[in-house]
Order: C-alpha cells, then structure tokens, then sequence
C-alpha cells in the first residue's frame, strides 16, 4: 500500500520547516501531492503560504525538511504563475513575446525558437483564449487578461504541474469566477495544480485537498477539510455570503 | 549648407575619420542592447556604480604607465561588476548602499593617484578625459579604435545569441527560475556584459556619461514601442543616429564629442517622449 502511494506522489514534502532567520513560520510540515490533485493552500496573511510555495520550486531553502519531486518530475517541468512584479507592470512586451517565454526551458542548446515551441504557444495561447491578444502589449490588458497570459505562459512550461499563487487577487467577481472554472478545467484535463488562496470557499468548492497553514495545520481532502474543527469554523464564517454572491454574478 | 558638405567630404577623405565613425556606430549599437534590461531590472545604479569603478581604473593605469589601459580596466570592471551583484542580491548589505560606497571610494582613489604621480603633466585634462570622453574621437589611438570594435562586436553577437534568455529573466525571475533556467547565472552574465559595454563607451564619452548612452534609448523606445523586439531595434536605431548626429556635429563645430553625442540623446529622447504623448501610448 505504502509503495503504491509513493509510485503516484508527484511532490513529497516531509518534517518541512519554513521562515526567516529568527522566526519560524511553519514547523513539521508533511504532505505529499498525488497526480491530477488540485491542492489549495489557505491561511492567514504571513501563515507562510507564498514561503511554502517558493521552497517548494526550490527558490529558497527550507529551513528543515525535504522536498522531493517523485514520479520523474524535475524542475523544468514545473510551472509558475507568480504574483506580478513591478517590474512587469511597465515592461514592453507583446503578449505573444511573453507566452513565447515560457517554452525557454525547452529550449536546451538553442538561441532561438524552433517552430515547434511556436505552435506550443501559439496552442496554448488559443486553450486560454487569448490568442486573439497575441500582438498586444501585456501591460495594456486588464487583470483578469494578464491572468491568462500568464497561466498560458505556465503551460508552456509544464502540463503536469501548475502553481498558482493568488491567481485571482485583485480581479473582479466576474472574472474570478472565470478564472476557477478555467483552472478547474486544467486540472480535469489532466493538470496537477497547486494554488494559493484567500478565499476558503472557492477552495473547497474546487480543489481535492486542502492545506491549511497557520496556528493549527490541516491536511486532507476536501471532505475531511469540511469535517474538521478547524474547517468547519473558517467555512461556516461566511459560506452563506459568498454563495451568494457567486449565484448573483452567473445570473 | 553646402560649405558643410563640403567640410565633411574633406574630413572624409581622411581614413581615421571614417574609422572613428565606424567605432562611434558600433560602440552606439552594443551599447544601447542592454538599455531596456538594465532599466527595468533596476540595474541602472550598478551601471553607474560602475562606470566610476572603470574611472578609478582607468586613473591607476594612467599613472602606472601602461601603454593599453583597457587590459586592466576591463578586468577589474568586470570583477566589480560581478561583486556588486553578489552583494546586490544578499540582503544584508543593502546593495544600492554597497554600489554607492564602491562608486565613491574608486573615484576619490583614481583622483587621488592621479594628483600625487608625477608623471602626468596635465592632471586636470587627462581627469577631464576620463570623465567626460575624449575631446574628440579623433584622438583615439588605433588600438583603441580596433579594440573597441572587437569587443562591441562580441557583445552585439552574445546579445542576439541569449536574446530569448535575457528577456525571460528580465520580465520574470522567478518564472525562469521554477521553470528550470540557470538565472543566477544569467544575471552574472548580463553584469558582465554591462561591464564591457562601459569599459568600451568610456573610451567614447567619458565614465560620467556612460549611463546616459545605455539609457536614453532604452527610455525613449520605450515610449513609443509596446513589444520587447521593437523597442530593442528602436533603441539600437535611436542610439546610433543619435551617436553619428553627434559625432558629426563635434567634428563641424569642435564640440567635446561625448557631450554632443549625449546631448543628441537628449533631444531625441524629448521627441520620443511627445510622440508617445500624442499618440497616447506609454
């Protein structure tokens, strides 16, 4: 049994410890993330989620622990959608330009794009709808558009595994929705994905696991994460609201 | 308007003066690559740490007496390039402090080994020089000229050979970084590469006004253009008109010509600048 699961697990993380120099943010940290999950990572701000993230990309060391890739996974096959910069905010660059660059891992010896790698972006580009974009500049499109550039640039890199952090931070309902519906269906075409979220409830209703950072630490899927103490008080807190408001915008 | 024809046809005539154009062009065209990089990584403060880290040089070979002093002013712009950087990136020492201390300290070295060596008869012109570019291009030695160009060269070729790379860590580190590129090795590369292109466009207008020729294009293309190819090609174009509108005007009128070139920089720039207001981009 124990060696079935270790077969599926695409990323182990065990005895994790994560923070900065004197202050440690998480401690013991132990998950494993199987083929085709859909994991969202909630708590409080400064719980260690963008940390956890990083030292799961291997952009910083952990301060304990161990992540290990399994499944053949390797570092260029992991892909990155991280919460914009300012330096993107007003870099020139075509939408295609910036897609393009997400295949630059495949690039091995070569100085330029090959035709294939093109038609990657050029797929990938229409799969997220926005190849219609192509020769706009990215910091002319609004939010939710850059979202998608960005997530199309991500699967370029990679198909087998996404990390999104704060995918939908700063867009309006509307398009929130759009997004978690659009990444819902990655991962129903095969995609594992790893996001970042502040909204617990768009977790639950979307993701298969749920990792809770922050005083308590939960793992689990998301029916033991409805179960739970800990999820039942964070869920029940404004379920109703949110519900609410998402049958409002789909009217 | 013809007597300017014809001044310019008799300078023309004269090998040298075509030579130095042809350096003006390409030390204009590699220097002007990095621009947009350089910007929006915020590295503009290391290029202008380092230009008065290549002054310093510069002051030390002068007094030792060497014959070609790009062979130590290169290297040792090339190891600060890569120490700054270094500190830079570990956030302990704040690397705009440590970029300010290097620049300072080099500059007040250079000057100082200049004043007490007696060799130099004129201390003030050769600092002058150094600083603000030769009085005119003419001057330049040969093997500067020849020296100058291979290294331009060899950045203009590096350059379109990483293209694709130095765009990906520019626009997003991290990105590039998860996704397995080698960006630390990147941004030591780029660092280099910054470092070469000063030590080459001091030789034309002087470690002060450096920055400026790696700058305003960048900037100005910026304004106009959206896509990272055309405002790479805009700068490389903007940069080399404005460099031979310079270095022309400096032969006419006997203008410092690093001065003159930046001054074309300027004006350029400011007809960028209203054309991107009018047609509301930038």
């Amino acid at each position: 049994m124990a060696e079935e699961i270790a077969k599926r697990a695409e990323l182990i993380c065990r005895g994790l410890a994560l923070g900065y120099e004197n202050q440690i943010l998480i401690s013991d940290l132990n998950f494993d993330v199987n083929e085709g999950d859909y994991l969202c990572i909630v708590g409080e701000n400064g719980a260690g989620k963008s940390t956890l993230m990083r030292t799961i990309l291997r952009l910083q060391k952990p301060l304990a622990g161990s992540v290990l890739y399994g499944d053949g996974l390797t570092a260029n096959q992991l892909g990155y959608l991280p919460q914009q910069t300012v330096v993107q905010r007003d870099f020139p660059a075509s939408v295609r330009e910036v897609v393009l660059s997400g295949c630059q891992s495949k690039l091995g010896m070569h100085a330029f794009y090959p035709k294939r790698l093109k038609e990657l972006a050029q797929t990938n580009m229409e799969r997220m709808g926005v190849d219609h974009l192509a020769k706009r500049c990215y910091r002319e499109l609004s939010g939710g558009q850059q979202q998608r550039v960005l997530l199309a640039r991500a699967l370029c890199a990679t198909e087998r595994m996404l990390f999104l952090d704060e995918p939908v931070a700063g867009l309006d309902p509307k398009v929130t929705i759009e997004m978690y519906r659009l990444i819902a269906q990655l991962n129903a075409e095969g995609t594992t994905i790893l996001m970042i979220t502040h909204d617990i409830h768009m977790a639950a209703k979307y993701a298969s696991h749920i990792l809770h950072l922050g005083q308590e630490v939960f793992f689990g899927t998301t029916e033991e994460y409805r179960a739970s103490k800990i999820g039942k008080r964070y869920l029940d807190d404004e379920s109703a609201e949110t519900a609410e408001m998402e049958e409002e915008v789909l009217k | 308007m013809s007597e300017i024809f014809d001044k310019l046809q008799m300078y023309f005539s004269y090998p040298f003066v075509r030579y130095a154009l042809i350096v003006g062009v390409l030390i204009a065209l590699c220097s002007s690559l990095l621009g947009v990089t350089l910007v929006l990584k915020r590295f503009s403060f290391i290029g202008d740490g380092l230009s008065h880290v290549a002054f310093g040089a510069m002051s030390v070979a002068t007094v030792l007496g060497l014959t070609q002093e790009m062979l130590l002013v290169l290297p040792v712009t090339v190891i600060s390039a890569i120490l700054l950087l270094w500190t830079g990136s570990s956030k302990k020492i704040k690397g705009d402090a440590a970029v300010a201390m290097v620049s300072v300290g080099t500059m007040a070295i250079g000057y100082m080994v200049m004043n007490l060596s007696s060799n130099s008869v004129n201390v003030s012109g050769d600092v002058c020089t150094s600083l603000f570019g030769s009085t005119a291009i003419l001057t330049l030695s040969r093997t500067d000229l020849l020296l100058c160009s291979i290294l331009s060269g060899v950045v203009v070729v590096l350059f379109i050979l990483f293209y694709n790379r130095i765009f990906s860590v520019t626009f997003d580190e991290n990105f590039a970084k998860a996704a397995g590129a080698r960006t630390n090795e990147m941004n030591l590369f780029i660092a280099v590469i910054i470092a070469v292109i000063i030590v080459v466009s001091m030789k034309l207008v002087g470690s002060l006004l450096v920055s400026a020729l790696i700058i305003f294009p960048a900037l100005a293309a910026m304004r106009v253009f959206k896509s990272f190819m055309s405002v790479t090609i805009c700068s490389a174009v903007f940069s080399v008109v404005c460099t031979l509108i310079g270095i022309l005007v400096s032969i006419l009128y006997g203008t410092p010509v690093g001065s003159t070139i930046v001054c074309a920089d300027m004006i350029g720039f400011m007809i960028f600048f209203v054309f991107g207001l009018k047609t509301g981009r930038g």
